[in-house]
């Protein structure tokens, strides 16, 4: 291998230019695939933030045994958002957001396949998530769980509006995902630079490319289980009740059909992320490329497979829990052999321990527990113990904040540079690492004993005959000092984004082509499209040099790019608006609230996308 | 120049795959809908048996009534196709009469499906009357939204010809709404198979 691009100097500051409109406004009207994502991105931190409080209520009810700082109503609300929130309102969009910064530019496009719809995509996430958290000015937020099991859900057993909330909010996020998914799967398949094959392309937008096939697969099902569940609520109909020949067990199938897929969907891009890290502070290529890729790409699949081991208690049969058994252990085979890959790509390499790849190796080191604790429940008996209690609570807190939240930690402190210019601070980054690592672990980590001692998860509270208190007061100290973790990275982001140290091109010597742009890059990110022929472009001498020619000067004319547009964000309102209608149950309200949806789609179709006058 | 680099974003010029980015987008989003469908008609396939009070599938069902309203909807991919073929030879005219028709076969297959719901309905079959009653109404029901849907999509087809603003080049914006068009039949096909005539 050549020498490492470590001399590529040039800052946006270095290159001045003309200014661009950075207003309010052209934040609301912007079609940019980098705007948007940090959009996303503070989006996605609010909503952190909002979910993480309720967090902290509910370990502050759960310190001491037979508390009552709050009553069983509000605690079943807090608990339900608190987990809708965290999956629906910040995992996936979080993961968005760095699907929108890095893919145009690591693929070499100068923006992603439909620019509007991405925006469009954008506002209807945002304002889904504001309907969603809007149910509790009303005081009816949903409560029955992010699984929203039947019949908890039931007219019967959930009067009221809370469960509606939940269901709409859902299904119009889930319009957010779908366009998400399309879009990300046309751009990576179809706008590529020359010679950027698939076999080239950036480990983060290979796994952008696998969780996007999994969004567009796996939303439908939950989609169609809400339509079912609105129907059941609003309309009568009896898909999951019991008394009139329903049965409650398809809403596991289906929730579970989709919420397996929808785990790989929250850690892939996890995984991408330090796929991209490990090696640029290892200073070698990523060890076995093409098993990772294929690994992800096995993992997405067989994710599809497995989803009945959240239903070993639902008495399936001993042949179909077998089955689920088995295919749970087969999955995490690829996901144990990603693990090997990349400590072999650091076994001999010159590590660089920064604070992104700190929060790689901590990834690694917490996320391996959380897989541990998944195999074993993975085995039927083992599960029927487990089941509902609080060491099911520790497993997945350790697969998604462990997995997916460090990994996109990872990701916010390696590619902060290149979306601001300036660097994120090391030592309150040092800080966020650790005071992550010990609030979180001193979180969950006694939830395992507390779970196995019988505690069950989503109750108010427990008796102090059952002797796990000691474990929750250790919980609640370490959520407190995982919520001031959060707090030092929000005060590192201001900070650094008004005074980071300033940054170059390619500040961290990285191989992939988003490190060829100025920092921050053009919002037409390269003035010519540079040609590929490698792996690791920027680790090649030759390669570099040329690629660096054509897409470091500015441009004598700059390219063309898409207008800037309203009416993503009227449609998105008109969107949101209509299916919150649906509440009403009245057929003539829903049907007159599609009328402005058609009026927004009508009014965007024949808005021109380019300016004018440019012949096509 | 740059003017000719600029060709990669949106919907014009070159791709990596050499189909546009609306093909590959709109193919995507099919493949979405499969799966949408899919967990419709399984549902359906699931719950028909288990309903405890009649009526019953086989009670109900007029097979012959249902084989016209899909031989119609079957012709309407027939006048999209020629609607499509009119609209890249430049014959806008025709290419509008043949979309005419196919929204007027649309609203044929409508018509005959909305019989139907309140015959059925006069049998007792209501949405909430067993499992059967809600898997087929809400499956059917999906159906005919999307039939809608494309209906509106084709008027506004019908509306951009008239203006003059499809010419030959732009033909694709006629052939994506007709994969769309065609999807809806080959789904209803898959119904009509599924539901009417394996009872
Ligand atoms: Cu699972």
């Amino acid at each position: 291998m050549s020498t490492i691009g470590l001399e590529t100097p040039v800052g946006r500051e270095a290159t001045a230019h003309h200014e661009e409109d950075t207003g309010f406004w052209s934040w609301i009207t912007t079609v940019d695939h980098k705007r948007i994502a940090i959009m996303y991105f503070v989006a996605a931190t609010a909503f952190f933030f909002i979910a993480g409080l309720k967090a902290l209520v509910i370990r502050a009810q759960l310190m001491f045994p037979e508390q009552t700082l709050i009553t069983p109503e509000l605690y079943n609300q807090f608990f339900t958002m608190h987990g809708t929130t965290m999956i629906f309102l910040v995992a996936m969009p979080m993961a968005v957001a760095f699907f929108n910064y890095l893919v145009p530019l690591q693929i070499g496009a100068r923006d992603v396949a439909f620019p509007r719809l991405n925006a469009l995509a954008f506002w209807i996430f945002l304002f889904g998530g504001i309907y969603l958290n809007s149910s509790f000015l009303v005081g009816a937020a949903p409560h029955a769980s992010w699984v929203g099991y039947a019949t908890l859900t039931s007219p019967e057993f959930s009067p009221g509006q809370n469960t509606n909330f939940w269901l709409i909010g859902l299904s119009i996020l889930g319009i957010a995902s779908i366009m998400g998914g399309v879009n990300f799967i046309t751009t990576i398949i179809n706008m590529r630079a020359p010679g950027m094959k698939l076999m080239r392309m950036p480990l983060f937008t290979w796994m952008t490319l696998v969780t996007s096939f999994l969004l567009i697969t796996a939303i439908p099902v939950i989609g169609v289980a809400l339509i079912y569940l609105g129907f059941d609520r609003l309309f009568g109909t009896v898909f999951f009740q019991p008394a009139g020949g329903g049965d409650p067990v398809l809403w596991q199938h289906l929730f579970w059909i989709f919420g397996h897929p929808e785990v790989y969907i929250l850690i892939l891009p996890a995984f991408g992320v330090i796929s991209d890290i490990i090696p640029t502070f290892s200073k070698k290529p990523l060890f076995g490329y093409p098993i990772v890729v294929y690994a992800g790409i096995l993992i997405g699949f067989i994710g599809w497979g497995v989803w009945s081991h959240h239903m070993f208690t639902v008495g399936l049969g001993p042949i179909a829990d077998s089955f689920f058994v088995a295919a749970t252990m087969i999955i995490a085979i690829p996901t144990g052999v990603k693990i090997f890959n990349w400590l072999a790509t650091m076994w001999g390499g010159s590590l660089k321990f920064t604070t992104a790849m700190l929060f790689c190796v901590g990834l690694l080191a917490v996320f391996t527990v959380g897989g541990l604790s998944g195999i074993m429940h993975a085995s039927a008996p083992v599960n029927l113990q487990q089941h509902d209690s609080y060491f099911v609570v520790a497993h997945f807190h350790y697969v998604i904040v462990g997995g997916a939240m460090m990994g996109l930690w990872a990701g916010l402190y390696y590619w902060f540079p290149k979306v601001r210019g300036r660097f994120l601070d090391e030592t309150l980054g040092k800080w966020h690492f650790w005071t992550t690592m010990i609030g979180f672990n001193l979180t969950f980590f006694p939830m395992h004993f507390a779970g196995l001692f019988g505690m069950p998860r989503r109750i108010f509270t427990y008796s102090a005959e059952l002797n796990v208190d000691i474990y929750n007061q250790l919980s609640t100290v370490g959520a407190f000092i995982f919520g001031i973790s959060s707090v030092i990275m929000v005060w590192n982001i201001v900070k650094s984004w008004r005074s980071g140290e300033p940054a170059p091109a390619n500040p961290w010597g990285a191989p992939h082509l988003e490190w060829a742009t100025p920092s921050p890059p053009h919002h037409y990110n390269f003035p010519r499209i540079p040609t590929v022929r490698s792996r690791e472009p920027l680790w090649h001498k030759q390669e570099r040099d040329e690629i660096l020619a054509v897409t470091m000067p500015d441009p004598e004319e700059e390219p063309l790019m898409p207008n800037p547009s309203y009416w993503p964000i009227v449609l998105a309102a008109a969107i949101t608006l209509s299916w919150a209608l649906v509440m009403t149950g009245i057929w003539w309200v829903i049907a007159l609230g599609i009328l402005p949806v058609i009026l927004a789609t009508f009014m965007w179709a024949f808005e021109p996308a380019f300016p004018e006058g440019h012949g096509h | 120049m740059a003017q000719a680099a600029t060709a990669s974003v949106e919907e014009h010029g070159h791709t990596s795959t050499g189909v546009s980015n609306w093909k590959v987008g709109f193919w995507t989003f099919i493949a979405s809908e499969c799966l949408f469908f899919g967990t419709l008609i399984s549902t359906y396939m699931v719950y028909k048996g288990r309903a405890v009070v009649g009526p019953y599938p086989e009670e109900i069902f007029d097979v012959l009534h249902t084989t016209i309203s899909t031989t119609v909807l079957l012709f309407s991919s027939l006048a999209f196709v020629l609607a499509l073929h009119a609209t890249q030879q430049g014959k806008k005219g025709i290419a509008i009469l043949w979309l005419f028709f196919v929204i007027a076969m649309g609203a044929g297959f409508l018509y005959m499906e909305g019989t139907s719901y309140l015959k059925y309905i006069d049998y007792g079959l209501t949405l909430g009357s067993s499992t059967f009653g809600s898997a087929y109404y809400v499956l059917t029901g999906t159906h005919k939204v999307h039939v809608i849907l494309g209906m509106v999509w084709i008027g506004a087809l019908i509306w951009l010809l008239f203006r003059g603003r499809i010419p030959p080049a732009k033909s694709e914006q006629v052939e994506i709404a007709g994969l769309y068009w065609h999807f809806v039949d080959i789904i209803w096909i898959v119904i009509f198979t599924l539901v009417y005539l394996i009872q």
